[in-house]
């Protein structure tokens, strides 16, 4: 029987990008920051890692060192959050356009202003369309598990793409959970050393980041596209490897409860373990719901979502970020876009729960789900906010 | 490269546009785009080779007897030439085309 012990999350992740022999590791001690680049910054001064730490002087530099790492063919790592992810937005492209498989570590937090360094996914949704695959997770195991992952997925040869894995701030950043720690064997078993296509090095001069012209952007871009359109399957073939390796079997899209509910909630990261919660109390009720959890949200898993709708007719989209003046947020505006091209007929809700911190509990997804099995009949989109603020005191 | 630009197919460019030839740049010519053009006065010109070090397109290029001239498939016309000339051998015309 293995082993699960108690341990801070961010140490967790920490301890996951050692057990990744990652060789280089570019981190700025910006507020909000976590354990997790604290934790490493200990690991290598002790020797137990053989990485450099480069302790640079923004994350914007951050993200441009760990460029330069994974140019010169090294396993890199950093992590960040909020504020410091947006410092990093530019950088993000060129590492995604470059085709550096660096992993990030997100802890997901509030955007200032006004100032927080609370949870909600603000951050990562301003960074969702960068190029990079982005992966949820909804706790510490799931944390840990992801980041080994994430470099075999990012490595691999048809993919060649940096990888965000995304926590919660705080709800499981800052939380001790019971977690099972692979071994450095098993890991090393699973996890070849990175073996990059292109490197800079004098023995082969080659040039990285050259201009592209009008007449080969659009052919630069959509080789890109395709690259990370087609990651999902060595995105699945990693999930099922590490599973048959670990145990721990993980899909793009997983459901709970939906095979015997035609209503669904569908959510990211950690705020699922709620509604989890939520729809087991339903259950003693005898009232049924589901939950759609996508563990990948780049690429987006169109199919996989359909696949979980089928037969659905009322969904719940649970975010925590303002739509900043769109329609809806996010998730919901692209599960709409696929539901209207698929001419599937869903009773849709968007809530947006959780901002900046504000407490999310099984109750409200009680609610959310009261109120939707109320409405009967589909009700016309409405005029100015198509979504539900929860909580917001009106 | 291989073939023109603007005859690559998207799968034909390697993974993040890595380029493994080296020195290809000499293919772009950078001197499109140029309004003004550097013009050199022999009589005033020291003979320093500043111009030369200084140009950040590696368009000026060393003539017979010392004097110096730019290749016009790369001068961009920026005029960093002129400005380190100090004694103002190097004069910048409005191109006419
Ligand atoms: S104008 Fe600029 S590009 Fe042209 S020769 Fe002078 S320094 Fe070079
Ligand atoms: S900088 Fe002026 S003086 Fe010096 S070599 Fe060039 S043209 Fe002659």
């Amino acid at each position: 029987m293995k082993t699960r012990k108690g341990i801070e999350v961010s140490i967790a992740a920490s301890i996951a990008a050692k057990l990744a022999r990652v060789e280089v590791i570019a981190a700025y001690p910006i507020t909000p920051q976590t354990h997790i680049v604290e934790h490493l910054a200990e690991i290598v001064a002790e020797g137990e890692l053989d990485a450099i730490y480069i302790n640079v002087e923004s994350e914007y530099s951050a993200m441009s060192a760990c460029c330069g790492a994974a140019a010169a063919g090294a396993r890199t790592f950093t992590s960040t959050s909020a504020q410091g992810l947006e410092l990093m937005h530019e950088i993000l492209f060129i590492a995604s356009g470059m085709r550096f498989p660096i992993v990030m570590a997100t802890v997901n937090r509030a955007l200032s202003s006004p100032l927080s360094i609370w949870g909600d996914h603000s951050d990562v949704m301003a960074a969702r369309d960068t190029g990079w695959i982005v992966l949820f997770c909804e706790n510490g195991q799931e944390v840990v598990d992801s980041i080994i992952m994430a470099y075999k997925m990012g490595e691999d040869r048809r993919v060649l793409l940096p990888v965000m894995v995304n926590l919660d701030g705080f709800s499981l950043s800052h939380v001790i959970e019971p977690i099972e720690l692979p071994s450095q064997k098993e890991v090393d078993e699973f996890l070849p050393p990175y073996n990059p296509l292109y490197t800079l090095h004098p023995d082969k001069p080659v040039t990285m980041g050259a201009y592209g012209m009008p007449e080969l952007y659009t052919e630069a871009k959509y080789a890109q596209e395709t690259a990370i359109i087609n990651s999902k399957k060595v995105i699945i073939d990693v999930m099922d490897e590490f599973g048959k390796k670990f145990g721990r079997y993980y899909k793009p899209v997983e459901t709970y409860n939906t095979d015997k509910a035609d209503f669904v909630f569908i959510g990211l990261g950690s705020v699922n373990e709620n509604i989890k919660t939520a729809i087991d109390d339903l259950k003693t009720q005898g009232k049924e719901a589901g939950l759609i959890n996508l563990r990948l949200f780049r690429p987006f898993p169109s199919d996989e979502l359909m696949s979980a709708l089928q037969g659905k007719k009322k969904v719940a989209v649970i975010e925590r970020v303002m739509p900043g003046g769109a329609k809806n947020s996010p998730l919901y505006n692209e599960i709409a876009s696929l539901a209207f091209a698929n001419r599937m007929t869903l009773k849709m809700e968007n809530y947006i729960v959780g901002l900046g911190g504000r407490d999310v509990l099984p109750e409200d997804f009680q609610q959310i789900y009261n109120e939707m099995a109320a409405k009967e009949k589909a009700e016309k989109v409405k005029k100015d906010k198509n979504y539900t603020v929860m909580r917001v005191r009106a | 490269m291989a073939k023109p630009m603007d005859q690559y197919k998207w799968h034909e460019l390697n993974v993040g546009c890595v380029i493994e030839e080296i020195g290809n740049s000499k293919e772009y010519n950078t001197g499109d785009w140029r309004s003004m053009r550097p013009t050199w006065d022999d009589a005033k010109c020291k003979k320093c080779g500043l111009c030369w070090l200084y140009c950040p397109d590696n368009a000026i290029y060393e003539i017979e007897a010392g004097f110096y001239r730019a290749n016009l498939g790369y001068c961009k016309g920026c005029g960093i030439c002129a400005t380190e000339c100090k004694p103002g051998a190097i004069n910048m015309v409005e191109e006419q085309r």
